[in-house]
């Protein structure tokens, strides 16, 4: 199949992600078209890992495969030793709750409450008491330097300050994955960085692994590894992106 | 999650306040008319309950209702009197007749001639004066709905009018449920009743029965009906034939279904779009939501606690607004006595029950088809 290690082998010590021979196929009117073709790969724990690629290239198809959200056409994924795609529906929705955190390029934060609150949703949603989840979601947002935030709307707060927010909601239920979507595509250069800053410190641990979707290349120097997708395959694996990108 | 869903609708003022404007308008449109149909077809029983004395009705075969009519001899009021389980039985006439005000115009009237020794025919209470002065020569007692009608803020007492060419005086005023055209009525005794509408060989319009302890109204029906050929009914079967006929001769239940009906639909339309274009502006957050591992379970009770939410306020307030109209028209004696049936916020309830489930479920297949993966495209 390829030169990665057994799927067997992924959760305890093993890679907190691996994927194998993942191919995904979209229906376009009569055509199928696919947009994945034998993906393998392996995350390892502790590595803020960037999938850079053009539009089209299918980074977005594959960070959704990894987390749990699209189902692939062929292939399997194990995250931190589950295979994510055998679990009954429910499970796997469960399993998102508790264990993978969302950074969404477009924060998605709910407008009509206020940010500790909006931090606060997977806790809430998975069952803790609303003050106590808000409590420590406004924890969260002090970690982020923006607790003095924490009762205002959405709309009240700059785009950094909702990105942070967003971020602490990825982050609030303590997930041993992290996903980003472009989280500095709407911040300026100096803001992009803080944020990367920010997810170095708080969101990466020994048994924490984040992937970022990326092509801001401002903060390519931040990554520990970098995939480059082409097409629907990895052209490039390394700390550093390839000279001719 | 609840909350959160709550506070989601909330936060969005101008389609909250949409869809609870949709649901109230909808909840007002279809209590308002069903009160105002149902108070206006019992209206055709009013003559009836306007006699809570009398246990049975008895008539010429062919009558239908109090107001359609067909006079019998004056010997029915023997025969019945006859029957076993009569306790009692009084002459009761119904007619029509113009009146001529002292200012010069022309009113129909319905004339009621009551028992001269009992008085039973009369409603049961007085607005002004007793029934005591039947017994006073060309006394009439006209209805409180009449005398608005008639004569205005001014008290009718004393008033002289003329009534077919005989003299009648006004000394005392009825308190009784208006008739469904709300004509004016006017109470007499039954030998003057008599001598104020034209004569006719047969003038007895209905006999009044009340039965002895021992026979119910519905076995003594039976027994009047086999015993005299006339027709007989209790007072219950008697008030719903006046309410039929209406049904059954008037345009009036199809208008009213119409806008009970067009209510139902600008209800549907206006939550249904706006619950619609509610969603849509949030679907990303219900998108993000699922990603983040919320079960389409969940989402369904979020959507589903929005839409209760909406319809029990709504529907509250609609209620509470025809609550309003009743009262504020409670002084106009068109809509005296006008109440609202338990029955009927029970139907608009449904209704209402019945748009939030059709508009939150077409709402949450929108949400339901949303893939997670859609947040990151």
């Amino acid at each position: 199949m390829s030169g990665q290690p057994s799927l067997d082998q992924a959760g305890g010590n093993g890679p907190a992600i691996a994927v194998r021979d993942i191919a995904r196929d979209f229906v376009a009117g009569q055509q199928t078209i696919r947009v994945l073709h034998g993906i393998d790969l392996d995350v390892e724990p502790g590595n803020l890992t960037y999938l850079v690629g053009e539009s089209g290239s299918g980074k977005t198809t594959l960070i959704s495969i990894m987390c749990g959200i699209l189902f692939p056409t062929e292939g399997q994924v194990k995250v931190f030793g589950t295979d994510i795609y055998d679990l009954p529906d429910r499970e796997l929705v469960r399993f998102r709750l508790q264990n993978i955190g969302f950074i969404f390029q477009q924060y998605n934060l709910i407008p009509a409450i206020d940010a500790a609150h909006n931090a606060a949703v997977p806790l809430i949603a998975q069952g803790m008491d609303r003050k106590e989840a808000r409590d420590r979601a406004a924890e969260m947002l002090d970690k982020l330097n923006i607790g003095d935030q924490a009762n205002k709307l959405p709309n009240q707060l700059s785009g950094g300050q909702q990105q942070r927010v967003a971020i602490a909601r990825a982050l609030v239920h303590e997930p041993r994955l992290v996903v980003c979507d472009e989280p500095t595509a709407a911040l300026d250069a100096k803001s992009g960085r803080r944020v990367m800053d920010l997810l170095r410190e708080v969101a990466l641990a020994e048994d924490r692994s984040v992937i970022i979707v990326t092509h801001d290349n401002r903060v390519f120097d931040l990554a520990d590894r970098i995939l480059v997708l082409e097409d629907g395959r990895i052209t490039h694996d390394g700390t550093k992106m390839p000279k001719d990108h | 999650m609840i909350w959160i869903a709550i506070r989601m609708l909330t936060g969005d003022n101008q389609k909250f306040y949409g869809l609870l404007f949709g649901i109230a308008f909808s909840t007002l449109l279809i209590t308002q008319q069903l009160v105002i149909f149902v108070n206006l077809i019992e209206r055709g029983a009013s003559s009836v309950y306007n006699v809570p004395s009398a246990d049975v009705w008895v008539m010429d075969p062919v009558s239908r209702t109090t107001d359609v009519n067909f006079p019998m001899p004056s010997t029915a009021l023997d025969k019945v009197r006859g029957v076993a389980g009569v306790e009692w039985a009084v002459p009761h006439l119904r007619a029509s007749a113009s009146v001529r005000t002292k200012s010069g115009d022309l009113e129909g009237v319905s004339v009621i001639g009551v028992d001269d020794a009992t008085l039973i025919g009369l409603p049961k209470n007085m607005v002004v004066g007793t029934t005591d002065v039947l017994s006073r020569p060309d006394t009439v007692i006209i209805d409180d709905v009449g005398t608005t009608r008639m004569f205005g803020e001014a008290s009718p007492i004393g008033e002289r009018l003329e009534l077919n060419d005989q003299r009648a005086v006004v000394r005392g005023i009825a308190d009784s449920i208006p008739s469904f055209t709300s004509q004016v009525t006017l109470y007499t005794k039954y030998s003057q009743a008599l001598r104020y509408v034209p004569g006719t060989r047969n003038r007895l319009s209905f006999v009044l029965v009340g039965a002895s302890d021992e026979i119910s109204p519905e076995e003594l029906t039976a027994r009047i009906t086999e015993e005299t050929g006339l027709r007989a009914r209790t007072r219950d079967e008697f008030a719903q034939d006046g309410i039929n006929f209406i049904i059954e001769n008037t345009g009036i239940p199809l208008n009213f279904g119409i806008t009970v009906a067009l209510g139902f639909i600008v209800g549907i339309a206006i939550v249904g779009l706006t619950f619609s274009l509610f969603i849509r502006d949030n679907i990303k957050q219900f998108g993000a939501l699922k990603a983040i591992g919320l079960t389409n379970g969940k989402i369904a009770q979020m959507v589903a606690a929005q839409a209760l939410m909406v319809g029990l306020v709504g529907y509250g307030l609609g209620v509470l607004g025809t609550v309003g109209f009743i009262y504020a028209f409670s002084a106009n004696p068109t809509f005296k006595g006008f109440y609202i049936p338990w029955q009927i916020p029970l139907v608009s309830f449904a209704s209402i029950l019945v748009i939030i489930t059709l508009t939150g479920w077409l709402a949450l297949r929108s949400v339901m088809k949303t893939e997670p993966a859609a947040v990151f495209r």
